[in-house]
């Protein structure tokens, strides 16, 4: 702070204030409406202190309940989110390790046109090509598979990029002195190489694991089974197309708990978090 | 930058190379090649015929009026979310640059949306704005004022904007604060020598130094309002009331998955295909230059 004055720190906090409150509003409301019987949340207004039929409310949206439009328990939805941002996060990691492995530290025909090929993905996301995409891994027989929720998403540009950019900051030396130790391409890279990404591949985990947990588009095509719903498919099936629910207690309970993994990665590895965006993103 | 030392082996870089590059030959390039095919060919409604039809596909697009209105919704969609998420992640974050105490929580606050999936955050702003159980519905009736985002279209984009700008407030968030983190403090300190007060301040030195970071989020937004905000609109209006809040992603999923009109869609699909990639050269036309620079 360059100088003292009361008036702009007080403004400061006044506007911080008011800004955690209106981003923190709509999850405090979501979790209060969870913790309430659905004839409360109908009375207008809905009651803005939590209330006390939080076990219920959760324990039917975990078993399933027959009353909402959707009979699949949450715990189903929430093994299948976990399942599919674990191939997706993991996947990604390694994948993309060994390439950018590869584009950096050989030399080989059509390097540079492998490096491209999987760079311009980034300019395909699947949102463009969802059509396509869908007929592709239906001929493979891959719909309502994890695979096929999972693994078409798992080529990532940024992760390669990301990589092959801490690569090129590795000393040479350390090359050298594991040549010299007789160690070959696949002794340096693991022994070597991943232990020094360490941090990138945390950030990374981050980063791709929200990525993964909070797809939607791909997964409503891919998944035509409800026993296959990832859990943010999942809750939208529950309110189909919206006002006329009975259950809303039910349905916050699981946004709840759609949000619940997510937002403890982000606040318990905040660093992290924080490195893998400003760093793949730039 | 090249490494001067490298492994020798004929086989070995391929091998590496190929999960990767099995899972973007099928799944990406197939595809997109599959795209640029079926938007020249028109298939009957049962899948048996295919003939082809060269530029019909989008001619047909030309002359649809609700295709051209898509158009327009996406613009004024993506110019409301891109100004309100710079404008009003960059006020936080100058004021969250100033404060001492207190400043973890509420950054960790801030940057909660980010976990949250976009559909999701659709979920909670239509919950909070439901015409018979919202909570702000009643407010804004209390105070005379008649929420319906079901029938009035103005409605339905403010409600799909806030919910798009909820989403991405943290994002650009952390973006400006990096960004006035990695202002020498210096330069600020020697304008207050010189007299500059925080205001001056703020729009001779931060805001021009912070231009790089601005037009980075400013290209990321504009990606972000065309593709990412899909299932926020599909959690709110679903595209209406009418086509209203269609956007042309929402179109391409609406037309090929609902109206089963293939090659409709995959004209749809290269048109994204050519905006996407006219947003991500000027990305890295710049991102070079910056990298010069560095």
């Amino acid at each position: 702070m360059v100088e003292r004055r009361t008036t702009l720190g007080i403004l400061a906090h006044a506007i911080m204030i008011v800004g955690a409150l209106i981003v923190a509003f709509p999850i405090y409301l979501a979790f209060v409406a969870s913790t309430h019987t659905p004839q409360e949340i109908m009375q207008s207004p809905m009651p803005l202190w939590p209330g006390s039929n939080f076990w219920e409310s959760y324990q039917t949206a975990l078993r399933g309940s027959s009353s909402s439009l959707t009979s699949t328990p949450v715990a189903r939805m929430i093994w299948v989110s976990f399942v599919i941002t674990m191939i997706i996060t993991i996947g990604k990691i390694s994948i993309s390790l060994l390439s950018a492995f590869a584009v950096v530290y050989f030399r080989f025909p059509l390097r540079q046109l492998c490096f491209w090929a999987i760079f311009i993905t980034l300019m395909l996301p699947v949102e463009v090509r969802i059509g396509p995409t869908y007929q592709v891994v239906a001929d493979l027989g891959m719909i309502n598979s994890f695979a096929g929720l999972s693994v078409p998403l798992i080529a990532s540009a940024t992760a390669t990029f990301l990589f092959r950019q801490f690569f090129l900051t590795v000393p040479d030396e350390l090359v050298e002195a594991a040549r010299v130790d007789g160690a070959g391409p696949m002794r340096f890279f693991i022994d070597i190489l991943v232990p020094l990404s360490v941090t990138s591949i945390a950030a990374l985990f981050v980063i791709q694991f929200i990525y993964g947990w909070n797809q939607y588009l791909w997964p409503l095509i891919a998944a035509t089974s409800e026993d296959m719903y990832p859990i943010v498919v999942g809750i939208k099936q529950m309110i189909g197309t919206g006002e006329s629910v009975s259950e809303w207690n039910v349905v916050m309970a699981t946004a709840v708990l759609a949000m619940l993994p997510p937002a403890l990665i982000v606040v318990l590895m905040q660093k992290w978090f924080v490195k893998g965006l400003v760093d793949t993103e730039k | 930058m090249e490494k001067r030392v490298f492994f020798r082996s004929n086989w070995l870089p391929w091998l590496l190379l190929a999960p990767q590059l099995a899972v973007v030959g099928i799944f990406f390039f197939w595809p997109a090649g599959q795209a640029l095919v079926q938007s020249l060919q028109q298939q009957d409604a049962f899948g048996t015929s295919v003939t082809w039809v060269g530029l019909d596909n989008f001619k047909a697009l030309w002359n649809d009026a609700t295709y051209l209105a898509s158009f327009q919704t996406t613009v004024i969609f993506s110019a409301l979310v891109t100004v309100l998420g710079l404008s009003i992640a960059l006020l936080l974050a100058v004021f969250a640059d100033r404060v001492v105490k207190g400043a973890t929580f509420y950054k960790t606050i801030l940057i909660l949306p980010y976990a949250v999936a976009p559909v999701v955050s659709g979920l909670l702003w239509a919950f909070m704005f439901s015409s018979s159980i919202g909570v702000v519905t009643y407010a804004l009736h209390k105070i005379g004022f008649d929420w319906n985002h079901l029938l009035n279209s103005n409605h339905a984009m403010a409600l799909v904007v806030m919910a798009a700008v909820w989403k991405q407030i943290s994002y650009n968030f952390l973006f400006f604060l990096a960004g006035l983190n990695s202002i020498p403090k210096a330069l600020i300190e020697a304008a207050a020598i010189d007299g500059a007060r925080p205001w001056r301040r703020f729009w001779t030195i931060q805001l021009p130094l912070l231009a790089p970071t601005t037009f980075f989020l400013l290209v990321i937004n504009m990606v972000y309002a065309f593709f990412d905000t899909f299932a926020i609109i599909d959690a709110t209006t679903q595209g209406g009331p009418g086509k209203a809040t269609s956007t042309l992603v929402y179109r391409v999923y609406f037309d090929g998955f609902r109206g089963m009109d293939f090659g409709g869609a995959a004209a749809q699909s290269v048109v994204l295909m050519v905006i996407v990639i006219a947003l991500t050269v000027v990305q890295f036309r710049y991102v070079e230059k910056k990298v010069q620079y560095a």
